[in-house]
């Protein structure tokens, strides 16, 4: 065990602003949680004096439901945001909203926002520690901590490792933050989708860029499978659903076609039936029940880590 | 080395070792519904050794668990540094059980009363006994006591009392180090 033991930053903005020891640390600590969350009592009072708010400006069932969760059994307080029943509707500020709920003596603030850098902007005005929880399409931290976790579990280290990000890149928060966090743990990524999904640029990220997903299949050992954004296809991106689903839509026999066993891994939601098949979600090659599980466990040791810092809470008892 | 204290060295540490074996043996008798578990990290090098020597003196059944208590600890965030959590190790509940907790050294006692509120996750033991190496009389901050001492030292605040096991620091042995000795 090493003698790392403090995070490098006091707020988790994305996997850009950590390094490789900050992310074993967080792995080491998620798996004393997950054997906390399996016990009869599934709770620790660390956080019995912290505070947290969940600002969701944008819609999340597995994201909400995960750090809830997470900060229930480390013992914090909580209270709930959503956009779509508060005062963001008659046009309060981002900053107005937050510095209001900041008032009522908050230590933590998770926030998941449409826009890219929000969770940025309210680490640079507010006292309280900032947890990303999905910016526009930039960066979904603990979604791709998760992952990485999920994958580090199965195979005990990444370095060397194949992993492939398929589908809608472009939109994707997951993916820019898994590239970050693959690359820094030492795995090779490949991005695959039609050109059009795919940004520009991108292989300065040192990633490999495919058009064709038989060919990525073979290459890889693990693939992170994301979903198609409905919700962000303003312009058109390809010709139709049943197109995409044609070339990039992964279902068992283009899985029996590769001459090895791969890992599926899927964020969620599914949109069964267009980029992934049941009869591939729902076999022994998905780990996407894990990836879960271990949500609420990476969740609980990032609150945990951040909270552990020195001075993390604005008012202590001994100030 | 100037100023190094032996309280134990291996052959005495090792009739200590014995002798609060054969406490538990005589409270205990065949162990039933009794669990032992360390505290850790340090406690569980203690009790790993107690175990074995137990099974030694006799074929006795009893569920084995090490208990991590970072997570419990009434100083989070108060330290410099953050404490590293260890593996907690129970795959049974002490519900209705007879438990000995099992540290390496008694000191304010509020490591034991962390380890109480952790155990209490595992369910409401019938009873809880605490076995320790080293008990550093004067220093406690809370009204804990230990029922099996191995040793009892009176030394000063900043010394610092360490147990040290074969496998990790090559010899067994308590020593007694100042807090210049430590770097402090």
């Amino acid at each position: 065990m090493s003698d790392y033991n403090q995070l490098s930053t006091k707020h988790l903005l994305g996997i850009q602003h950590l390094n490789s020891e900050d992310i074993q640390l967080i792995f080491e600590h998620t798996k004393r949680f997950k054997e906390v969350i399996n016990r009869p009592i599934k709770k620790v009072p660390s956080l019995r004096d912290v505070t947290i708010a969940n600002l969701f400006f944008e819609n999340s069932t597995r994201t909400r439901i995960s750090f809830e969760l997470a900060e229930k059994r480390l013992s914090a307080d909580t209270v709930n945001f959503s956009a779509s029943s508060s005062s963001v509707k008659k046009g309060e500020t981002l900053l107005d909203t937050v510095n209001n709920i900041l008032s009522m003596k908050v230590d933590i603030v998770v926030i998941r926002h449409p826009s890219e850098g929000a969770a940025q902007f309210l680490s640079d005005h507010i006292p309280a520690q900032i947890v990303n929880a999905g910016d526009g399409t930039h960066e979904h931290p603990t979604q791709a901590l998760l992952d990485l976790y999920s994958l580090q579990e199965k195979w005990g280290s990444l370095k060397g490792k194949r992993v492939a990000i398929v589908g809608d890149i472009v939109h994707s928060r997951v993916a820019l933050s898994n590239i970050f966090g693959l690359k820094k743990l030492g795995a090779d990524v490949k991005v695959c989708g039609p050109p059009t999904l795919i940004p520009m640029h991108l292989e300065e990220l040192g990633v490999d860029i495919s058009y064709d997903l038989d060919e990525t299949l073979q290459w890889s050992e693990a693939v992170n499978v994301l979903r198609i954004q409905l919700e962000r296809q303003e312009g058109k991106y390809f010709p139709s659903l049943r197109e995409y689903t044609r070339y990039y839509g992964i279902d068992l026999a283009r899985l029996e076609k590769v001459d090895h066993t791969l890992t599926i891994m899927h964020p969620g939601p599914i949109n069964r039936g267009i980029e992934l098949h049941s009869d591939v979600a729902d076999s022994e090659h998905s780990i996407i029940l894990d990836q879960v599980e271990n949500g609420v466990a990476v969740r609980m040791a990032v609150l945990y880590l951040l909270a552990a810092q020195k001075g993390a809470k604005i008012d202590t008892l001994d100030s | 080395m100037e100023g190094e204290r032996y309280l134990l060295q291996t052959a005495q540490l090792d009739i200590t070792l014995q002798r609060l074996a054969h406490q538990l043996i005589e409270n205990y008798e065949d162990f039933q519904d009794t669990c032992i578990i360390g505290i850790q990290p340090r406690g569980g090098l203690l009790s790993d050794r107690l175990r074995d020597i137990l099974s030694d003196l006799g074929p006795f059944h009893f569920d084995y668990g090490k208990l991590d208590i970072t997570f419990y600890r009434d100083d989070f965030r108060k330290r410099e540094q953050p404490l590293t959590a260890y593996e907690t190790q129970i795959d049974f509940l002490v519900e209705n059980k007879k438990v000995v907790l099992i540290d390496d050294v008694l000191f304010t006692g509020r490591t034991v009363q962390a380890a109480l509120t952790a155990l209490s996750d595992f369910g409401r033991p019938q009873a809880v006994e605490l076995l320790v190496l080293v008990d550093r009389r004067f220093h406690r901050e809370l009204p804990l006591e230990a029922d099996y001492v191995g040793a009892q030292v009176d030394a000063l605040d900043d010394a610092y009392v360490r147990v040290e096991w074969e496998k990790q620091n090559g010899q067994d042995a308590v020593r007694l180090l100042s807090a210049k000795e430590l770097g402090k």
